[in-house]
């Protein structure tokens, strides 16, 4: 590292005129090196050895299980009974379809993330809103928004565990206006919304972030052109901010899918998917299938069913969001 | 259009609007970060609360502010040993990441082979699969792992890397959304400089280790972060992973704090402070990176 700080400063004087770089001292061993061989056969082979570590690793650590899952997926299996996986094809499928407890994941998974996604999208766009007028403090505001995004799952949850908790601080309130305690994510009713409730607003601040860098893209003489012709503050917002963002709106929903239906941490802590399974996510019965109760080939099957339901969500969203 | 917005042309540009308009901007902006920073607030508040107050009330400013909750969360869950097993894999997993997704990002933007796009975007491609779907397979992998943990050489018989550092660290060794950002950042540099080193006779891995890297600090900068932030903050894998304290994670020693039926939330808020301080400290000093990380994806993908 300190070798490259020494470069660094080398290159940095040498930038505007390239052509003289690298020094003659320093090509000196480069020079014995040079070879008679085509300039493109040397550069397309230097490609493949810096690309090997990289694909080597993902072939094995992420495209090999990829299939090994699926293989899993069409056998029962379980590593605690030392035997090999039994081949038992489409069954496991088969059965998740009938399953009511598979098909609640499935609902509970769905609901969740349609009923955080609008809200902290639309609550992450006001505040983008607020925070583009240049003001003094304005990046202080940004930065303290952002924060919920930067303290992991599990410790926020931690947070909320405690504010929802019966001398918690929701309670505490209540009782200020002379409410009876609430028993939130005690209650079949509540607890689903009680999460998230969290979780809009743990993703407000990642959301707000891409909103603004979004907006910052959009030009301002379209503002401009916009006031001359008349238009109102709304209108503005209608007709230049909303088709001007709506790359980056697409980009926030399909992420924001993809991550709200893979949720995991915050059901374990905060719920652990009761009461009465009222909160139990697909992600979450995925991990008590595979590690309570040690069946890894049905976990795999509902694995590739969140699979296709996170691809089929995020494809509905990309198409609604494109241009017309 | 309304036509009361004609007759007063006022200028309705962002940031130029009457003082008034400022002014309800300011406030409903503090208003608004007030209430997203209300939830930490009240960790610190109890966090710094006297254990015997903590369940009865608990004020913004306690009465008698104390460090013992941070020395019971010490204690209590083996957080001192999991705050040094995160440590280990996160910089086990800077130091790869660093190494093996610059290195592939440079030669994706510069150094074509042929095949390059297509593996390229089959590597890319993996970063949409869902945790789900690899959990399993990559257990087992970690479980049936050769010659480790008593293990033979087919991964039979003992427990391989189940509950040890190396086996929580493979996931997070190389990320694929690093090796995009990291083409990204070197599509957008001249190629000028490389075309005179290579007159001048220098090796392909010479150009980019004495031109290219050292002006790439940047980029190393986020893709160090992402990968330190992602180890830290992880919950799922070390959970199906470690089994004791000798590879247990931050992440996890918190969740033992909630195990027992009778939760201690004053410890526990100040456990999470301890957990968090190092992610908030990456991110203080390193906002700009942070930011762009997050957007480069984004606005260039």
């Amino acid at each position: 590292m300190a070798d490259s700080a020494v470069h660094s400063s080398a290159v940095s004087t040498e930038l505007p005129s390239g052509p003289g770089f690298p020094d003659p001292g320093r090509s000196g061993p480069a020079r014995r090196s040079r070879s008679r061989r085509p300039l493109h056969r040397s550069i397309s082979r230097a490609g493949i050895v810096l690309v090997a570590p990289a694909a080597l690793y993902v072939l094995i650590f992420q495209l090999a299980p990829v299939v090994y899952g699926l293989v899993l997926s069409f056998t029962q299996y379980s590593p605690l009974q030392r035997g090999a996986p039994t081949f038992i094809g489409l069954d496991n499928y088969a059965t998740l379809l009938r399953d009511p407890d598979f098909l609640n994941a499935l609902w509970v998974t769905a609901r969740y993330t349609l009923q955080v996604l609008p809200v902290t999208v639309a609550i992450a766009l006001v505040l983008a809103l607020l925070a583009n007028r240049p003001f003094p403090g304005v990046g202080l505001f940004r930065s303290a928004l952002y924060i919920p995004h930067i303290v992991s799952l599990t410790a926020v949850s931690m947070i909320w565990l405690w504010m929802y908790s019966q001398n918690g601080l929701f309670n505490d309130m209540l009782e200020l206006v002379n409410l009876g305690p609430q028993r939130w994510l005690n209650d079949a009713e509540t607890a689903l919304n009680g999460v998230s409730v969290m979780r809009i607003w743990k993703a407000l601040g990642s959301n707000m972030v891409l909103l603004l860098a979004g907006l910052q893209t959009i030009p301002r003489d379209l503002y401009e052109a916009a006031s001359i012709d008349g238009a109102n503050r709304w209108h503005q917002f209608r007709y230049v901010t909303l088709p001007g963002l709506r790359p980056m709106l697409v980009y926030v929903v399909a992420m924001d899918i993809i991550y709200l239906s893979q949720s995991f941490a915050e059901i374990f802590v905060l719920t652990s998917g009761g009461p009465l399974n009222s909160t139990t996510t697909v992600n979450y019965l995925i991990y008590t299938e595979a590690f309570d109760y040690s069946s890894m080939g049905s976990a795999s099957a509902m694995a590739f069913v969140l699979f296709a339901f996170i691809a089929g969500l995020t494809l509905v969203a990309l198409r609604a969001g494109r241009e017309r | 259009m309304t036509t009361t917005q004609v007759k007063k042309p006022r200028k309705l540009l962002p940031g130029s609007r009457s003082a008034q308009g400022r002014i309800v901007n300011f406030v409903l902006l503090l208003a608004a970060t007030l209430l997203v920073l209300f939830p930490f607030i009240w960790m610190l508040s109890l966090a710094f609360t006297p254990a015997d107050d903590a369940f009865r009330d608990v004020k913004i400013w306690p009465d008698n502010p104390t460090f013992e909750n941070f020395v019971t969360a010490l204690q209590l869950g083996s957080l001192d040993r999991a705050f040094l097993n995160s440590i280990v894999v996160a910089l086990i997993s800077v130091a790869t990441n660093c190494v093996i997704t610059v290195a592939a990002g440079y030669a994706f933007a510069r150094l074509k082979f042929r095949g390059s796009d297509i593996v390229f975007y089959v590597l890319l491609a993996t970063a949409a699969i869902p945790v789900a779907v690899t959990l399993i397979p990559l257990f087992l992998m970690v479980s049936n792992f050769p010659l480790a943990g008593g293990n033979d050489l087919f991964g039979r018989g003992g427990s391989g890397l189940i509950d040890t550092l190396g086996g929580i660290a493979i996931p997070y060794l190389v990320g694929t959304m690093s090796i995009f950002l990291v083409r990204q950042f070197y599509k957008g540099m001249s190629s000028e400089l490389a075309e005179a080193a290579r007159i001048d006779g220098a090796s392909e891995y010479r150009i980019f280790w004495s031109v290219y890297l050292p002006i790439s600090k940047p980029i190393i900068a986020v893709v160090a972060i992402f990968s330190f932030t992602t180890v830290w903050d992880d919950l799922l894998w070390p959970l199906v992973v470690s089994s004791s304290s000798r590879s247990q994670t931050v992440q996890l020693a918190l969740t033992e704090f909630t195990q027992s039926g009778n939760i201690q939330y004053a410890p526990l808020m100040a456990a999470t402070i301890i957990v968090t301080i190092p992610v908030l400290l990456v991110f203080l000093f390193n906002q700009r990176h942070f930011i762009s990380g997050l957007s480069e994806g984004a606005v260039k993908g």
